[in-house]
């Protein structure tokens, strides 16, 4: 199991890591357990800018499209190309080789959760 | 209002084996248990197990009733044979696409989608009461039972499925050939042994009471380790049988397609009297308007249900079904479209988020199995 002790997560399920003023972003482990099978992602070019809360792209299963956000705002400076030929990274590692974004001078986002509290989130949805 | 849905005999066993149930067509059903690429892929390459048993069975002894709503000529099916076949309204609309079992008691099976049983069995019994004759005085109503939820049906589906079910039965299933069925005992559970499916793959339909299915069920898990076996949800079985050109009732046809517009002709015996022959044989004086067409995507893009097909900035058509094709290696679909746009080679896009995606029609199925050796 990933250490998660440094991320903050969305509502929206994605989860961000920061690394200085950069920071990686992807879904979590209950996102891509419900979407089930990844089998394309639609992502931003890079140099985007993209606002907290904004629609980054669309990540497709065999079940469903679903769109996706970023949890902070930023430029885009790097896509994971990977995930073009092998989507699936996304189930089999979402907080490892299945990341999705990096961007660079984001701010800070207070709406954002701890792993604590994103995982009584999930809870509650679950349970709704 | 809180609506429970059915459970078929096996749901405890999708629990135990930790399947993400989901509801469909009134029931809940296991949806995967592991991934939908990988059970998708054991049922091309090895054998898959699926549990059937939402879908509804009816008995229709009246053979005249079966000859009025089924069409097909079922007078010519022979016992122990099975035929694919619609029921339509008057208006030739269908109503359900339909499995046909030839009876070797001389009444006939239908096995008809999970959502539409009742309605199925409520129309047919009234077509059974409005043409009964003078003596019979509303009796044939009584010829046609609704069977489904005494019925368990699990499907075995694979190029290892023949001889995964023959280790488990003394049926010779070697002479059982495709669309034909017998009965017998598989791991001593008596069957009506079918081999059909919904896949593209060789393999059989097994029809037991509930009472059997557990015992059933756990044996060909059991026994299909070897084989590389594996429970397979409604999601494989979506993205298999779009692979093999096979269409969904409710997203591929509904009431208001006629069978000549969703490439069905083949599923019609015209010189026959059906309830929507006559709005069929007109409409197919008028030439239809639009035609069910597979098609394949040239990009990445994957078509779903109700985009939009659009050719020179305008709306033409519609997606039907759309996913990728783990077979295949690109993404597939159905759509309705104009006759124009129909035939194989013909491009047109799909409208994918504001974007149309080059999409070019070929011919269904999409996938062939291998001929066997």
């Amino acid at each position: 199991m990933a250490d998660l002790s440094g991320m903050r997560f969305a509502e929206t399920h994605e989860w961000i890591t920061k690394d200085g003023e950069t920071a990686t972003v992807g879904i979590t482990e209950y996102a891509q357990s419900q979407l089930g099978d990844v089998i394309y992602l639609e992502l931003p070019a890079v140099g985007q800018q993209l606002d907290a809360g904004a629609r980054l792209g669309v990540i497709e299963s065999v079940k469903a499209a679903s769109d996706l956000y970023s949890p902070v705002g930023g430029e885009v400076t790097e896509v994971n190309q990977e995930l073009k030929d092998h989507p699936e990274y996304v189930n089999q590692d979402p907080y490892g080789k299945g990341w999705i974004i990096k961007l660079r001078a984001v701010k800070d986002n207070p709406k954002l959760l701890d792993q604590k509290a994103y995982n009584a989130f999930v809870q509650g949805q679950s349970h709704s | 209002m809180v609506v429970t849905a059915a459970r078929t005999p096996l749901y405890e066993e999708h629990v135990r084996l930790r399947a993400q149930m989901t509801n469909f067509g009134g029931w809940v059903m296991p949806l995967q248990y592991s991934t939908i690429r990988e059970e998708h892929r054991a049922v091309r390459e090895a054998v898959g197990l699926f549990d059937l048993s939402h879908m509804g069975e009816l008995r229709v002894n009246d053979e005249s009733l079966a000859q009025r709503v089924v069409s097909r000529d079922v007078t010519r099916l022979k016992p122990g044979r099975a035929q694919y076949a619609v029921l339509c309204n008057e208006a030739g609309g269908i109503i359900d696409d339909v499995l046909v079992y030839a009876m070797p008691d001389g009444g006939y099976l239908l096995v008809v989608n999970a959502g539409n049983q009742d309605g199925d069995f409520d129309w047919i019994r009234a077509q059974g009461n409005q043409s009964a004759s003078p003596s019979g005085g509303g009796q044939a109503g009584g010829a046609v039972l609704n069977v489904g939820r005494e019925w368990a049906l699990i499907g075995v589906q694979g190029p290892r499925a023949v001889g995964l079910v023959q280790r488990l039965t003394t049926a010779e299933l070697g002479s059982v050939k495709y669309y034909a069925f017998v009965e017998g005992s598989v791991a001593d559970v008596p069957c009506v042994i079918s081999r059909t499916g919904y896949t593209g793959e060789d393999g059989f339909e097994l029809f037991c009471g509930n009472a059997g299915a557990v015992r059933l069920w756990r044996a060909l898990l059991d026994e299909g380790q070897s084989d590389g076996i594996r429970p397979a949800g409604l999601g494989a079985r979506d993205t298999l049988r779009l692979e093999a050109g096979m269409r969904l009732y409710g997203n591929d046809m509904d009431a208001d397609t006629n069978p000549l517009e969703a490439g069905l002709d083949w599923t019609l015996n015209l010189d026959k009297d059906f309830i929507g022959r006559d709005a069929i044989m007109r409409a197919r004086e008028q030439g239809p308007s639009r035609l069910l067409v597979g098609f394949k995507v040239l990009d990445r893009s994957i078509p779903r249900h109700g985009y939009s097909v659009v050719g020179d900035g305008e709306r033409v058509g519609t997606v039907t079904s759309g996913n990728v094709s783990f077979t295949l290696g690109y993404n597939i679909g159905m759509a309705y479209v104009p006759p124009a746009l129909a035939e194989p080679g013909t491009r047109f896009g799909v409208d994918v988020r504001g974007t149309a995606a080059p999409a070019e029609v070929v011919q269904l199925p999409f996938y062939k199995r291998p001929h066997p050796k």
